[in-house]
């Protein structure tokens, strides 16, 4: 039953409409507004992509959980936010001091506090990541102060492509073209070089890979460094659009997490495409699924039900994954 | 030296003596004003507390640690936006220490914890940021005194200017929470066109890019947004990037504003925000303010710290009313009342509900003489402008 309200705007949608010069009419379900939100899903996932395959590697070898992940993406904003403005601007000292400073603060941390933890079980070691979350947080503070800093996208990002006559920005493209590489490249280091082989025989069985005789210390700190590089340069890259602050990397730590689950822990495969279904499903349901709530519910109604349901998709789908297919959708191949 | 005084050294230990029974006379009756500020001063909504903090203690130290000539002592305290911590904060500060007094309060669920308790014991509440519709209308106290504005306000100025302009099609957006739609509603009740969707999105959700999608293929006349914090700033740097900025007229409340404007600099070029006060105001005592706050942070003072500087330039007069009595609690309530301080905004005066009745702005984000971003006046819809609740309150 549409209320008053939505036929007075379906009535001034279609008067726009006739005005408008150009052919695309407002307030409805265009296919550029399709494919602008399916970029839009997509450039979530790959920036998840960024974090989960650094949080799934760790998890899958070291078998560590490591809560600290989303600390280290906000490290990794700061450090390029503070470059950019200590070089006048300059994204690309942004990019070294983001993907550097992580690398070398991963190494720290694996080294001073995860290194102690892996023969522990698993509620230790989230007690301490946890506590690493609070300590990051109040470092952040005490440097930069409580506000949020500054940091914007080089200046040939800044402007926005057009795309079926909706306006899109540069730089969430340069998100997009940034994550793919990277996963093409983890793809050829992971499946193509000795390390990679390491890798993949880590997470499938560390005791065999340790009897071996690989120094499986050494893979360790280096599978975390590159983590945390990982996420330090999806932090980098999330820098200019989202505000750089304490504890920014909280909510996307969970989305992380639900990344991993859903996609299959330990698997880079699993983190690429779990990242990209998490995206485009979040993206996608909350685009629509208010506007076609309205079709059913009061407008009020739809207004209230609407969000509250779009942000849950996500997790709905994570819960239904956990019961059809516990492993994940893309597990880790063993044997 | 002889063994006897001769009588000018008598006199002259006899004046010693009574000078410094004087000082002690007077050390006793000057016993330190206590003054319990609460506020949040960490955690990401940090910057809001600290600008209160820092501008209200900026008159103290002006004043050689004084408040109308009387040493005050300022007792910090950080609510954390926990509403049962803010709650034992005051109990501590009426019960232990003993404060007449209680200002500063950044948020509105916090001043509700903390409203009853603080003037059912007749504790004064010098209130400098969150003003909740209810005390402003049936649960206002004679012992509260607001230096801000009723929340509705920011929206009401903004909604009224959206209608001047002619605007007939607007979108609104807020977080998911019961402010973000006090907000909305605010807009409303001044606006006459046609709100025609109204977008709600999670209070942690830090991507914009759905929702300005769908902004973009309704194109609406302008967008209304309430996203305080650092979700303005995500906001407003996404609305840029998307070229909605200089399609779409932006309009706002507590978006961009002193806290959020270093981390959204030119992004925010253009941006349209109401409230009761902006940096450029030309009176003295505003240009004195901004010209010492710059002095001292190096940073262009937010409205936050406007209005913690004038609860303290306000608590100044009273306090010098009475003479730093201010256990007439009568007298300084009068006192309090009469608002006879010169005010950044140019004039002050409470209303009914001891919210002030004051001209509301239009601001638009531009860069100021020095070249810095920040806020420039560009119209004042609502003049002397009495909350829509006033009349609910019965003191």
């Amino acid at each position: 039953l549409p209320s008053a309200a939505s036929r007075d705007q379906r009535a001034t949608a279609a008067a726009n409409a006739a005005n408008a010069a150009t052919p695309a009419t407002p307030a409805t379900v265009t296919t550029g507004l399709v494919l602008t939100q399916l970029l839009n899903g997509l450039q979530l996932g790959v920036l998840l992509f960024l974090l989960a395959s650094g949080l799934t590697l760790v998890f899958g070898i070291m078998s560590v959980v490591n809560l600290a992940h989303g600390s280290l993406y906000m490290m990794g904003a700061y450090f390029a936010a503070a470059a950019f403005n200590a070089f006048g601007g300059s994204f690309l000292a942004a990019a070294v001091a983001a993907v550097g400073g992580t690398l070398l603060l991963g190494l720290v941390v694996e080294r001073l506090v995860l290194s102690t933890l892996y023969r522990r079980d698993h509620l230790d070691q989230v007690l301490a990541t946890f506590g690493l979350i609070l300590f990051f947080n109040e470092v952040v503070r005490f440097i930069w102060g409580p506000a949020s800093v500054y940091m914007n996208a080089p200046e040939w990002l800044r402007g926005t492509v057009d795309l079926f006559g909706l306006p899109y920005p540069s730089y969430r493209f340069a998100i997009i073209a940034v994550g793919l590489a990277v996963g093409a490249g983890l793809y050829v280091v992971i499946h193509r070089t000795r390390v990679g082989m390491l890798i993949r025989a880590g997470a499938s069985n560390p005791e065999m890979v340790s009897a071996l005789g690989v120094n499986i210390r050494g893979l360790n700190t280096t599978v975390f460094a590159l983590g945390a590089a990982l996420a330090g340069l999806a932090g980098l890259m999330a820098g200019p659009i989202v505000s750089v602050q304490s504890g920014m990397g909280e909510p996307v730590l969970i989305l992380t997490l639900v990344v991993i689950v859903t996609g299959g822990i330990g698997s880079i495969r699993g983190a690429f495409y779990g990242a990209l279904i998490v995206g485009i499903v979040d993206t996608v349901g909350r685009a629509f699924l208010p506007t076609l709530l309205r079709e059913f519910l009061e407008r009020s109604v739809a207004q209230a039900v609407g969000p509250a349901l779009a942000s849950m998709l996500i997790y709905l789908l994570m819960a239904a994954v956990l019961a059809l297919k516990p492993q994940g959708l893309f597990p880790v191949r063993h044997g | 030296m002889t063994g006897r005084p001769t009588p000018l050294a008598l006199v002259a230990r006899a004046a010693a003596a009574l000078a410094l029974g004087a000082v002690a006379l007077a050390a006793h009756a000057q016993q330190p004003i206590k003054i319990g500020f609460v506020a949040e001063l960490s955690g990401p909504q940090g910057a809001l507390g600290q600008d209160q903090y820092d501008a209200f203690m900026m008159v103290v130290e002006r004043n050689g640690g004084k408040l109308g000539g009387v040493p005050v002592q300022v007792l910090r305290e950080d609510s954390q936006l926990k509403p049962d911590v803010a709650t034992q904060i005051v109990q501590k500060l009426i019960e232990r220490e003993n404060v007449p007094i209680i200002t500063g309060i950044t948020f509105s669920n916090i001043m509700m914890a903390v409203h009853g308790p603080i003037t059912s014991k007749e504790v004064f509440l010098i209130g400098s940021n969150a003003g909740p519709a209810p005390i402003a209308g049936a649960r206002c106290s004679p012992y509260q005194f607001i230096t801000s504005w009723q929340n509705d306000n920011q929206a009401e100025v903004v909604g009224r200017y959206a209608t001047d302009k002619g605007y007939k099609r607007v979108i609104g957006m807020a977080p998911n929470y019961q402010a973000g739609k006090d907000f909305v509603a605010g807009f409303k009740r001044m606006y006459k066109g046609e709100i025609i969707d109204e977008i709600y999105t999670p209070l942690n959700q830090p991507d914009f890019s759905a929702e300005l999608a769908q902004v973009a293929a309704k194109n609406p006349d302008a967008v209304y947004v309430f996203y305080p914090g650092g979700l303005g700033v995500n906001f407003v740097r996404q609305y840029q990037q998307a070229g909605l900025l200089g399609r779409i007229p932006l309009l706002s409340s507590s978006t961009t504003d002193g806290s959020t404007l270093p981390a959204q600099k030119e992004t925010a070029l253009g941006v349209i925000s109401g409230t009761f006060w902006g940096p450029d105001f030309d009176n003295p005592s505003n240009r004195r303010f901004v010209s010492e706050f710059e002095a001292k942070f190096n940073r262009i003072p937010s409205q936050y710290a406007a209005q913690s500087y004038d609860a303290a330039l306000l608590l100044d007069s009273a306090i010098a009313k009475v003479n730093g009595n201010v256990a007439d609690k009568a007298a300084f309530r009068a006192a309090l009342k009469a608002a006879d301080f010169q005010s950044v905004r140019g004039k002050f005066k409470f209303g009914t509900n001891h919210f002030p009745v004051q001209d509301q702005h239009i601001f638009e984000v531009a860069k100021d003489a020095k070249g810095r971003v920040s806020l420039k006046t560009i119209a004042t819809p609502l003049k002397d402008h009495v909350d829509a609740y006033a009349a609910d309150c019965k003191m």
